[in-house]
């Protein structure tokens, strides 16, 4: 029932049925209108519920948004927003909300107490996993996921600001309007869909005024302030560090196929101000859970703001002045007030109504919506009939954002309240209810006075005005628990009760850490906001404790539920990471080569050709091309590092093991680079290409790291070394083009002809490409006569497209990493498959290459015992006893007697290939004292895929071990 | 023999729009990375106003052809001549160059910058190293409502895609 | 998480890399012995309160930087270029 009929609205579902809302208002009021009472099912024991609050609290009235893979569960009926079309289905019942069969949880409540299911699901422990656990998680829930990929768009942002301030009540918008008019960049965020906070719920003045109005004044004043942003609908969700913020963002309205659902924030604020204000809490009485069992200040804020009427005979409970508001507010609209129930015996009230002072509510009637309710007044009881009861036990300070980073609040007789403690997070400061003021006056004097100081600090001029408004007092006598038999709910999103807490402190869970744990006490969706404050009470009472020693459980962010999709947005998809493309990749493309991804890059597996039906066809017609004619390769994705400077060359000594001063000019060197540890870190080659000008090759996956390594030398280890680095990677297209073919090949690119005078082997130079400024370099991964030719990677494309279809005139074409593989493997040349990370110089064979003449990074380390000797696996060769029998990398390797078990294992293989070359299946890796075991033949053992196969140890060159294929 | 056909890093990519903003391909002429060597800042800055017109801009702002570019770092808009006073490497095509304009502009790089870009702190020529998404990216406002960016040459379709979908989230809103 | 690069100014976590205790600027001499190098490669406190690392500004200037900070607090004093750094 509504107290006015609305200007306009529109329909919406609950469960199928069709139902008229005002657009914009909460869900929970809309139901509220339509008479609905009944909104979903308990967590634990189906109890029916229905709404409690009017805000982010809501511990009952949760439901499910949309349908399909669209379908939103877990939703706070009393954040969301009625729109034209929106449905809205209830959860966790079955057949339905009215019957739900779970229900039956009810009953048997007295086995289901808190620890039930640690204690009775303990054996047979199996069990646990594959029946317990799914029964128990299909019966006690929240709403379902649908399984499906979510479609809806989700959005995250970053925002900047001088002041940030959380909540837009009194407070918060004094403390917007001053800091703003001293000129200060404010940013004014609040989680509803209108600022104002209480001012839009109660019925008072402000500056003379009612404060809807000054609301609407302040926030066209905001609004003129181009140094101010508001955000409505935007819940700040936690504190980090630096002054940085997380926070939600609800878009609300009409959803179109591109706006986000939600925005996550990251907000920098140099300063905070949180205007968090507070929440009333309930009171612990036996089935305080029924339907129209409400929270006080929500009965008020339905009435006042929405026009909704909750009740047509309320009744209102409560231990605080408070609660009283609530009465006149319903009687001022017209609505009966059935009884005024106030604990304290020294109340001082008076209304047109009953009013029972010293009194308590003692038991409740009505199944799926509350009848009456049954109170102890002097000594007798007395039944009154209500269909709503406002309650209200007080008030918690809203302190959340305070404890982010480990500040612990302080408990406040007088209020009966936690209090934040000044300063814990550093640049945020309180003002208002969340601090402990509680009258409109005092908020909007403490909202002006903190963003004054504030403004002063960053040497602003700011004059804290502030408006006449309300000075009322509040008072309140706790009242936690009512005595008595009956469950009394304290956690309603968990269901649990008084006696859970009292088992929990009886079985000795008495830290509050503990007991929240053993009965789920504020582990709901809610984080118990609410409850947990009359928790504790209940936990200090059974233990016979303050509630200052009891103290409270940790607030962690977020402090409301924010969607994973949120919090990930823009990295679903394509925005997973970044996609590095070759210049040659359209063309690759073009021959439905399958791209594998190498990091960030895409590089082609292999060329397929017509005919073709399997990889391996591919891989061994692209190896011939190579090893016959000639193949090109996009070798792009190495790393490219271009070193100039007076200490190039000592740089290159430094980090390299081997000596590169002595390289000269045109020409290049391969080189070995380790950690400090004595590890090898990469390799690759350096071309020196003037005195002080060198440029540095390194494997494609290690390309970040190498350059972030050289920059940490010349920044951190070696600042005297007077030399530059910067990555030359994106501005080449180079191509390896590999085969007896290669210089024919190059010949008809090239604008100068080459020959083994002017080119021989590790020669490079700059080169004239097709009428464009290149580079040249004859290196060889094939271990064929081999270039590598580089033109700025605009020409790309076009280079690749003509060197392939050249290499195809002279019986070659291109190759992918497939065929490189192989290529490689056949020459026993090393990738990061060897050298991995747990292997060293010596271990590859290489230890000669750590010059005695000069300290370099990781000499030291690499010399330390246990790094060296017979001991160690070293880099071998293994060959197949058979043609097809494959080997398989990552199998371990035993003496041919031996059992192939753990203790017995000598080492194991890295890198397998089918070499077409040599007709065998060939495999690099590991063996202790390897070198010196040539030709004996071992055991491999792969227990992952069962296969075991007898291998001769062998020199890791398998083919052209002289070089002179590479050379000719 | 046929001189080799260049193509630009956004070539089929550019331009996309959406509401209030744009997105261009800019291609510049020549870029050159200048290091200068230990104490010789001043000396090459004045070489570079010879041949430039104007010497080493402020750390994290551009003049003129100018760009800060990073720690000791700078990217000139021509080819020069520094003769031993600098590294001077060329990087005309490592970077994928773009400009996006429009009222939309400040907020869709919001959606995917982790710093203040807004007009009263981030000022025309003001430069930015930092990220846009999980890439690296140079930032450099240009004019009231317009910014350009600089992102690694492989990566041009993943900038255009993610400016793509804030743009796109930014116009619904 | 913030840190005021001397360059950039104060700038996002995400923007860098850590890459540990800031002992890595005393490099021990190639034969300086296997205690020496052991304490440098592996040996590290482990401080509730104030500590002092280097950290490498990749996704920004390409700075590496000496970062004082407060492993309990969160604080963070000061981040300069390490290159300037005495050692």
């Amino acid at each position: 029932m509504r107290l006015h009929a609305p200007e306009s609205t529109v329909t919406f579902t609950f469960d199928g049925r069709k139902l008229k809302g005002v657009p914009g208002e909460p869900v929970s009021a809309a139901l509220l209108a339509n008479g609905i009472k009944l909104v979903a099912r308990s967590f634990k024991y189906h109890r029916p519920r229905g709404v409690m609050s009017a805000g982010s609290e809501e511990q009952n009235a949760l439901v499910t948004v949309g349908h399909g893979a669209q379908a939103e569960p877990n939703l706070r009926a009393t954040t969301l927003e009625v729109s034209e079309g929106l449905e809205v289905s209830s959860q966790n019942a079955w057949p339905s909300l009215r019957y739900d069969a779970l229900a039956v949880n009810d009953l048997v409540s007295p086995f289901l107490a808190a620890g039930f299911y640690y204690k009775t699901f303990m054996w047979p422990r199996s069990f646990w996993e594959k029946l317990y656990e799914p029964v128990i998680r299909r019966a006690a829930g929240l709403g379902a996921l649908s399984g499906q990929t979510n479609p809806d768009t989700y959005e995250k942002a970053f925002a900047f600001c001088d002041v940030l301030v959380i909540g837009a009540g009194p407070a918060g918008l004094m403390a917007a309007l001053t800091a703003g008019r001293a000129g200060a960049d404010v940013i004014l965020a609040d989680e509803d869909t209108a600022m104002g906070g209480r001012l839009l719920r109660e019925r008072e003045d402000v500056d003379g005024k009612p404060a809807g109005a000054w609301v609407t004044e302040a926030l066209a004043e905001l609004d003129a302030m181009p140094n101010v942003r508001r955000m409505t609908r935007t819940t700040v969700t936690g504190a980090y560090d630096q002054g940085t913020y997380g926070a939600v963002e609800r878009l609300g309205g009409a959803p179109s196929a591109d706006k986000p659902i939600e925005c996550f924030w990251r907000i920098v604020a140099k300063r905070a101000i949180l205007c968090a204000g507070a929440l009333e809490r309930p009171i612990a009485f036996p089935n305080n859970d029924r339907p129209g069992i409400m929270m006080a200040s929500a009965v008020r804020a339905y009435v006042n703001r929405w026009g909704v009427v909750p009740g047509k005979r309320v009744t209102i409970f409560g231990n605080n002045d408070d609660a009283h508001r609530t009465a006149a507010d319903l009687v001022a609209a017209g609505i009966k007030v059935a009884a005024v129930i106030d604990s304290r015996d020294d109340a001082d009230i008076s209304g047109d109504y009953p009013i029972y002072t010293g009194a308590q509510v003692i038991a409740t009637k009505g199944r799926h919506a509350l009848q009456s309710i049954t109170i102890s007044h002097n000594g007798g009881t007395r039944t009154i009939q209500t269909d709503c009861l406002a309650m209200s036990g007080g008030w918690n300070l809203t302190v959340h954002l305070t404890c982010h980073m480990n500040g612990r609040p302080k408990w406040r007789e007088d209020i009966a309240s936690f209090v934040p403690t000044p300063e814990s997070i550093p640049g945020m400061v309180t003002a208002g209810a969340c601090n402990g003021s509680f009258d409109t006056a005092a908020c909007l004097a403490e909202g002006a006075a903190v963003a004054a100081e504030i403004a002063d600090d960053f040497g602003l001029n700011a004059k804290a005005t502030v408006p006449a408004a309300d000075h009322t007092a509040y008072s309140v006598t706790p009242l936690w628990a009512v005595p008595g038999k009956g469950r009394k709910w304290i956690d309603f999103q968990n269901d649990v009760h008084v006696k859970d807490i009292k088992l929990a402190a009886q079985e000795n869970f008495r830290s509050v850490e503990h007991m929240k744990r053993y009965t789920t006490q504020g582990m709901a969706p809610d984080q118990g906001k609410s409850s947990n404050v009359v928790a504790l009470a209940v936990l200090a009472d059974a233990t016979g404790r303050g509630i200052p020693e009891t103290g409270t459980t940790t607030f962690r962010p977020p402090y409301v539920p924010v969607s994973i999709a949120a919090m990930g947005a823009g990295s679903q998809g394509k925005g997973f990471a970044p996609e590095r493309f070759t210049t040659s990749h359209k063309a690759t493309v073009a021959r439905d080569a399958p791209m594998i991804e190498a990091g960030l890059w895409y590089r082609p597996s292999y060329f397929p050709q017509k005919g073709e039906t399997h990889w391996q066809q591919s891989c061994d017609r692209e190896v011939g091309y190579v090893r016959n004619a000639v193949g090109v390769c996009d070798v792009s994705t190495l790393g490219k590092i271009d070193i100039q400077g007076p200490d190039a060359a000592a740089l290159l000594d430094f980090v390299y093991t081997n000596m590169f001063s002595t390289v000269k000019v045109g020409r290049v060197r391969y080189g070995l680079m380790l950690r400090e540890d004595g590890h090898v870190m990469d390799d690759g080659t350096t071309a020196r290409l003037g005195e002080q000008h060198f440029v540095m090759t390194t494997t494609t996956a290690a390309a970040g790291l190498v350059m972030r390594h050289l920059e940490f030398v010349l920044q951190v280890l070696r600042p005297d070394l007077d030399a530059k680095v910067i990555s030359i990677t994106e501005q080449w297209a180079q191509f390896a083009v590999a085969g007896p073919q290669a210089r024919a090949l190059l010949n008809t690119v090239l604008d100068q002809e080459l020959n083994d005078e002017s080119w021989p082997f590790m020669a490079c130079g700059e080169v004239s490409v097709a009428g464009v400024s290149g580079r040249l370099f004859r290196i060889s991964f094939s271990g064929e006569h081999a270039y590598e030719v580089a033109v700025p990677s605009r020409y790309g494309d076009n280079l690749f497209r003509m060197l392939t279809a050249q290499a195809e005139v002279m019986g070659g074409g291109p190759y992918g990493m497939e065929a490189l593989n192989v290529l490689r493997i056949e020459k026993g040349f090393i990738t990061h498959a060897e050298i991995h990370g747990r292997t060293t110089a010596f271990d590859i064979g290489m230890a000669r290459m750590i010059s005695a003449k000069k300290d370099c990074i990781g000499k030291s380390a690499a010399a330390r015992p246990g790094l060296l000797g017979e001991g160690r696996q070293q880099l071998v060769g293994l060959r197949a006893k058979g043609r097809d029998h494959a080997l398989t990398a990552g199998a371990h390797l035993f003496e041919r007697q031996a059992a192939a078990i753990r203790v017995n294992s000598q080492g194991y293989t890295t890198s397998v290939c089918y070499s077409p070359t040599l007709k065998t299946h060939l495999a690099l890796g590991f063996l202790e004292n390897g070198r010196a075991r040539h030709g004996e033949v071992i055991k491999l053992r792969d227990h992952l895929r069962d296969i075991t196969e007898e291998v001769e140890v062998c020199d890791p060159v398998f083919f052209d071990p002289t070089g002179g294929r590479a050379r000719g | 023999m046929a001189k080799l056909i260049a193509l630009t890093p956004c070539a089929g990519l550019l331009p996309i729009a959406h509401g209030a903003a744009e997105v261009t391909e800019v291609v510049p002429e020549c870029l050159v990375s200048v290091a200068p060597y230990a104490g010789q800042n001043k000396a090459t800055s004045a070489r570079l106003k010879e041949q430039v017109g104007t010497g080493l801009s402020a750390v994290n702002r551009r003049v003129g052809g100018v760009t800060w570019f990073g720690h000791g770092t700078w990217l000139v808009a021509a080819d020069v001549a520094l003769d031993g006073l600098a590294a001077v490497t060329d990087q005309s095509d490592a970077w994928a160059v773009v400009e996006i304009k429009g009222a939309g502009a400040t907020d869709v790089l919001a959606r995917l910058v982790p710093v203040d870009l807004r007009a009263q702190v981030f000022k025309k020529n003001h430069v930015a190293k930092t990220m846009l998404g999980h890439m690296s990216v140079a930032i450099v406002r240009t004019g009231p409502d317009a910014f350009e960016i600089m992102v690694m040459r492989s990566m041009a379709q993943t900038l255009v895609h993610d400016l793509d979908v804030a743009m796109r989230g930014v116009t619904a809103r | 998480m913030r840190i005021t690069c001397p360059n950039c100014g104060e700038r996002d976590r995400r923007e860098f890399y850590y890459q540990g205790d800031a002992l890595a600027l005393g490099r021990p001499a190639d034969d300086a012995g296997l205690d020496d190098w052991d304490d440098y490669l592996h040996n590290r406190d482990n401080p509730a309160g104030d500590t002092r690392d280097l950290w490498f500004h990749e996704a920004g200037c390409g700075a590496w930087l000496v970062v004082e900070r407060n492993t309990v607090t969160h604080a963070v004093h000061a981040a300069t270029l390490a290159e300037k750094v005495k050692r």
